[in-house]
């Protein structure tokens, strides 16, 4: 009979110091020589990480009231638009909005600048009322004048993601980077067998609730991510192959930390910002075990072609493969190059593991797990 | 056939004497104009892309000098900020001579200066844009 153990034992043994962390890549590589019972046997919990790109992500500030108050209706951050139709003084950075006509500059921008302590000028105009009088203010803001910096990004952590190519005789300038023309090189975005939620792919552990490392501080799953879809077909070793579940997350963006959270610009495609996550996955029995033991070759994508308008299907490739910086599609060798990047996502790994074995951070059971879904709604025209 | 960089840098009081037409015509020099920074009553400078047989070139060369130009050759390198990069690699995407590349084993970038051909396509493939053109 395989070991079975608990979150409150596993947080028992974190806290007197006996919990056998190990991070996902530690787990794959002995998971070569020892069976998922073993594995269940030794270890209590597996860090994972991942420092990418990730478009659908914002940060929720409020700014403080000014004497006579201010109901903000227009407001700009280094003349950024950010979204004011929410109470007076409160507001949503989006990360992707952008400075027009410099759309080099954005809210990812404004984002790094206020985590980094950094002042930012802030302008807004109202109509004024008889409760809020004030009609415009010009002044500066940072991380102390503020009252709160949530973050709160709709989508992130994908659990696994397409390889793009371009089959056209033109360069493309993508979210996936730039492509070069005739399948010149082949782009990918996860940290493979240290991504989050490709080491508990049926989110068994992760759920609403869930503590994390984020952005260099602790935040939380708040809920599932937008697009999220767990329809996807399921290789034989238990991974989606191609973009899946993705995770809502929340967290106290004063704490964070610019080593984790930088805004990013890709050419001709606009604004982004990567965003560093982790989770810890408490191997709670030996299929907990058999899914943290999963290793790069055993992960696979599907390659997309981003010339064509439909992003046709064109293959597959796995991990080790990609990592290993080419990929034979069709017979054809093709160059590759990560977006996402691995040592950041070892460090957030190595930083949580060491968190938790100092016994300074403690895993949480999902408060709800998330429900399955079977696909995604288009947008359909209908005007 | 040399193409070589220079950097010019003009004195205050123009000379009246159109340079950079004057290598066009009278010398059969290529010129491509990379940069220019010239405002009236101010040194100027220009970085500029010559093309023509090496005692052409010299010629050129020794034309401006008489017309108290200074000209400084440059070869172009590619930099960049070190200390800021994440290691996402979207720079090696682009790099097909080889240049940058991914560390397998430590994940890091890798600069290989010697293997550039200064196409520039990391100056924007970069999402952080730590590249820059080191004009010398
Ligand atoms: S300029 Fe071109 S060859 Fe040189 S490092 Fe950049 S991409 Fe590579
Ligand atoms: S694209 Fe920029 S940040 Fe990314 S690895 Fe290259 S230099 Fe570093």
């Amino acid at each position: 009979m395989s070991k079975k153990r608990t979150i409150a034992e596993i947080n028992e043994k974190i806290l007197s110091g006996k919990a056998v962390v190990l991070t996902a890549e530690q787990v794959a590589a002995m998971g070569r020589e020892a069976t998922p019972a073993e594995i269940a046997e030794k270890v209590d919990v597996v860090t994972t990480g991942t420092f990418g790109p990730m478009c659908s992500s914002g940060m929720f500030i409020n700014f403080g009231h000014t004497d006579p108050p201010m109901r903000m209706e227009r407001i700009t951050l280094n003349n950024v638009p950010v979204f004011a139709g929410i109470a007076a003084v409160d507001a949503y950075i989006g990360a992707t909005e952008t400075a027009l006509p410099h759309d080099q500059y954005g809210g990812a921008h404004v984002i790094e600048e206020l985590i980094a302590g950094r002042d930012v000028m802030m302008q807004a105009t109202a109509k004024g009322t008889d409760c809020y009088p004030r009609t415009e203010v010009k002044t500066l803001i940072n991380r102390e004048s503020v009252n709160e910096m949530i973050m709160f990004n709709p989508r992130n952590a994908y659990q696994n993601y397409n390889v793009a190519v371009n089959s056209t005789s033109k360069m493309k300038y993508t979210y996936m980077g730039t492509l070069l023309p005739s399948f010149g090189n082949a782009t990918f975005s996860t940290s493979g067998e240290l991504s989050p939620l490709l080491n508990d792919p049926e989110m068994r552990t992760i759920g609403i609730g869930t503590r994390i490392f984020f952005g260099g501080t602790t935040g939380y799953v708040a809920w599932h991510g937008t697009q999220f879809n767990t329809g996807k077909p399921v290789n034989e070793h238990g991974v989606p192959v191609g973009n899946s579940a993705t995770l809502a997350l929340i967290g106290n963006a004063k704490e964070m930390n610019t080593r984790f959270i930088r805004a990013a610009y890709f050419e001709k495609y606009g604004v982004s910002i990567f965003v560093g996550v982790g989770i810890p996955i408490p191997v709670l029995d030996e299929d907990l075990a058999r899914r943290v033991m999963i290793r790069n070759s055993q992960i696979e994508t599907n390659v997309l072609d981003y010339g064509s308008p439909g992003h046709d299907l064109l293959g597959r490739a796995n991990y080790e493969s990609l990592f290993s910086g080419e990929i034979s599609l069709n017979g054809k060798k093709i160059r590759t190059a990560p977006l996402s990047s691995l040592r950041v996502a070892r460090e957030i790994a190595e930083t949580l593991r060491g968190e938790i074995a100092a016994g300074r951070f403690l895993l949480t059971a999902p408060v709800e797990n998330f429900k399955m879904t079977s696909g995604l709604n288009n947008l359909e025209i209908r005007l | 056939m040399k193409s070589r960089r220079f950097v010019l840098t003009f004195p205050p009081e123009a000379t009246g004497e159109p340079i950079t037409y004057n290598l066009i015509r009278k010398f059969d020099i290529m010129v491509n104009i990379v940069k220019a920074d010239v405002s009236p009553g101010q040194v100027g400078h220009l970085v500029m892309e010559m093309s023509a047989p090496s005692k052409v070139l010299k010629d050129g060369i020794e034309y401006m000098k008489q017309q108290n130009v200074e000209c400084v050759p440059i070869d172009r390198t590619i930099t960049y900020r070190k200390e800021l990069c994440v290691h996402c690699g979207a720079c090696s995407a682009v790099c097909f001579a080889g240049a940058l590349t991914m560390d397998r084993k430590s994940a890091e970038l890798v600069f290989e200066p010697e293997k550039c051909v200064v196409c520039e396509l990391c100056l924007t493939a970069c999402p952080l844009k730590l590249f820059e053109i080191d004009l010398g």
